[in-house]
């Protein structure tokens, strides 16, 4: 692992307008308020939080897959955001995502060989003649068999077509991989099928991951560091060993509470947190969290001053009352 | 109430339960010889992967099965030692959200777009007893109270779009609950919601139990959600139960290798991280069912017998049944 950052987000920000000036619906979403991280190259990130925390958002953007609010990301040196889209595409080639749902992303009327093969022909990545043999080479790589080329999608399980997902997207020979949830919809079986995968591939390409997910204890088994998110900020952010022994953001806190734990009989200490995250269209003005916190100290303060990321041992945090005791 | 029935006597007893869809290939068989208890006030946790027929088992309960499917004899679902199997429409319009309720996946889908969510408990309530329309409102009033829905008088007005995924259950467990029934069809209840909001729907349902003495059948595909939350755990695989056991028992020895599998799948929250050891290959599809055991193509542990002969029942502890040749196997010395 090199201690040069391969990807730097500062302050991304991405904000939604939906409805019409005429209708009179206009609204804001402010799905992501100001996200900064760094990932080394070999690295494993992981992004979790609550549905609509902004965690696609965030992996989405800085593919430029949309358009940032504002910010800026620096990928090997070169500011995605500054980009002209011309340049971008280069740069593409080294930038792949993966989705909860392959089966959405890929082209029904195309073989899998095909949908394999696209990106090997646009990037010219190898020699027109050569093209089969690699596409076979990577389907092996994947865990598919090199007659699957032949297929076409519907004809495979979904653990199958995540295969042929990633398999899509390594034919460029990507650096950089985003996976939102790429292990969501699978059975557990099928899901550790997948983990693994992802796993030796990292060892044996050296691929960095941005890893999107909800499930904690996926997460410990495949993140180095985790980024937790709640209605568009960080709220914390450490190794993810550290994170899951000692959590210091009260939201981290009921978050991994709440992992049904196959081992776990403490259910009677569980956490529960009451009500709904608030709208991203009204977020409130101090702390995003102080309507469902329980923190013993919770006062006035958390609901008008929003707290900042603060260092508290060795993870980053953004709560007025967190300490490093233990809670 | 009468003579008060003892705890453990069963309340729900399927026998040898079938669901069969003809199909041009011929008939397939996605639920295929299923038995099972449930007894009063007891959770009974049905787990197993996608497509072990766990939905279509909780539907054939309440005789939903949608056509071409039937349910063939000798199956038997006897509630109270009636079979409902055989029941004229009106005992069965009493059964079905009378005493017994259902609650699905996908809240967003199995409620009233266009009526409110009150009119929609009201109605729930109406289908089962008489009340004038004052009582029904105060009733679900009531109930929006009892499964803490917050400001439960404005939320009677509300449309299901103007509330929240957990919200929006938390309406269809009131419509559920309407009747007041002895036994709640869970299935996947929590799935589609965020863990911290998963957390407060089991939460609430296992309170209700409690409080109502009433019976719960949890379907999920998630082990992890079943530990301290269910008495009994029934593990399904293609169309059959293959393992089933008090809860704790499951967890601490469990005997099926499928069973085996499933908990060496799961990434584990706390203790030592080693690499997973999933189980190979997938689910097959009901018409692609192998011979013999259904899980050996799969199975470690596979054994010279397992792919000729389905393996009997065996009991590896009391309360306890496996069916797996390995502990049919005489233990070593
Ligand atoms: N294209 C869009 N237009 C308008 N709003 C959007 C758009 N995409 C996302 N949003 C909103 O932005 C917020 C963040 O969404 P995002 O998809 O990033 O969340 P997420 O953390 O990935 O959630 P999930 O776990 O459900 O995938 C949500 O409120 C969402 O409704
Ligand atoms: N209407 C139908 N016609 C034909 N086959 C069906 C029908 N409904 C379900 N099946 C098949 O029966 C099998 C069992 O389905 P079921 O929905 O009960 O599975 P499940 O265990 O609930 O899975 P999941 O975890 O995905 O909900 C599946 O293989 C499914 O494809
Ligand atoms: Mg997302
Ligand atoms: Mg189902």
């Amino acid at each position: 692992m090199s201690t040069e950052p391969l990807l730097e987000v500062q302050d991304l920000v991405k904000h939604y307008q939906s409805g019409g000036w005429l209708s009179g619906t206009r609204q804001t979403t402010y799905a992501v308020n100001g996200v900064s991280f760094s990932i080394n190259a070999g690295e494993t990130l992981a992004l979790v939080g609550e549905s609509g925390s902004g965690k696609t958002t965030v992996g989405r953007t800085i593919l430029r897959l949309q358009e940032p609010t504002s910010g800026s990301a620096r990928f090997l040196g070169t500011d995605l955001f500054d980009m002209p889209r011309s340049a971008l595409r280069k740069l593409r080639r080294r930038m792949q995502i993966i989705f909860q749902d392959p089966y959405s992303t890929l082209d029904p009327r195309m073989t899998v060989g095909s949908s394999v093969a696209e990106g090997l022909e646009i990037h010219r990545i190898v020699p027109r003649a050569d093209i089969t043999s690699r596409v076979h080479a990577l389907l092996e790589e994947v865990g598919l068999d090199p007659d699957d080329a032949k297929k076409y999608p519907h004809e495979f399980s979904g653990g199958q077509r995540q295969r042929i997902g990633i398999a899509r997207a390594l034919a460029v020979e990507p650096h950089f991989l985003v996976c939102d949830e790429p292990v969501s919809a699978l059975d557990v079986s099928v899901q550790a099928q997948i983990l693994n995968l992802l796993l030796d591939l990292q060892r044996d390409r050296g691929l960095t991951y941005l890893f999107i997910a909800h499930d904690l204890a996926v997460v410990r088994h495949i993140a180095h560091r985790t980024i937790v998110m709640y209605l568009g900020y960080i709220v914390e952010e450490g190794t993810t060993d550290l994170l899951l022994t000692t959590p210091r953001h009260p939201y981290t806190q009921a978050l991994l509470s709440a992992v049904p734990d196959s081992e776990a009989a403490q259910v009677a200490d569980r956490i529960i947190l009451p009500g709904d995250p608030p709208s991203p269209s009204a977020i409130p003005h101090g702390c995003p969290f102080a309507s469902r916190c329980f923190h013993p100290e919770k006062d006035q303060r958390c609901r008008s001053e929003r707290p900042v990321l603060r260092t508290l041992g060795q993870s980053q945090v953004a709560c007025h009352y967190a300490t490093e005791e233990e809670a | 109430m009468g003579v008060p029935t003892p705890p453990s006597s069963p309340l729900l007893t399927v026998n040898d339960l079938h669901v069969v869809f003809s199909t041009r290939d011929g008939d397939v068989s996605p639920v295929d010889g299923v038995s099972f208890e449930i007894r009063r006030g007891e959770t009974l946790a049905m787990v197993g992967e996608s497509g072990c027929g766990k939905s279509l088992t909780c539907l054939a309960l309440l005789r939903l099965i949608p056509p071409p499917g039937h349910i063939p004899p000798p199956s038997q679902i006897l509630l109270d030692g009636q079979d409902i199997l055989t029941m004229a429409p009106e005992a069965l319009r009493q059964v079905r959200g009378g005493r017994i309720g259902m609650i699905f996946q996908d809240p967003s889908t199995s409620l009233n777009p266009v009526l409110t969510v009150g009119s929609q408990v009201a109605e729930a309530i109406a289908a089962h007893q008489k009340a004038s329309k004052r009582e029904l409102k105060t009733r679900v009033i009531t109930l929006f109270e009892e499964v803490g829905l917050p400001d439960p008088a404005s939320r009677y007005g509300a449309y299901p779009h103007q509330l929240s995924g957990g919200q929006r259950q938390r309406v269809m467990i009131a419509i559920a609950l309407a009747a007041e029934p002895d036994l709640l069809l869970a299935d996947e209840p929590t799935t589609a919601l965020d863990v911290t909001v998963q957390a407060q729907i089991l939460e609430l349902l296992d309170r209700i139990r409690r409080a109502r003495g009433m019976s719960i059948l949890l379907i999920t595909h998630d082990l992890g959600l079943v530990a301290g939350r269910a008495d009994r755990v029934a593990v399904m695989y293609a169309g059959q139960i293959v393992e089933e056991a008090a809860t704790e028992k499951l967890f601490q020895s469990p005997a099926h290798p499928y069973t085996r599998g499933l908990f060496a799948s799961i990434p584990k929250i706390t203790g030592p991280k080693q690499r997973l050891a999933p189980i190979p290959g997938v689910v097959p599809r009901p018409s692609r069912w192998p011979t013999g055991c259904r899980f050996h193509p799969r199975c470690p542990d596979v054994l010279s017998q397992c792919a000729a002969t389905a393996p009997p029942e065996t009991r590896p502890a009391a309360n306890h049944r496996s069916w797996c040749w390995l502990t049919e196997q005489p233990k070593a010395p």
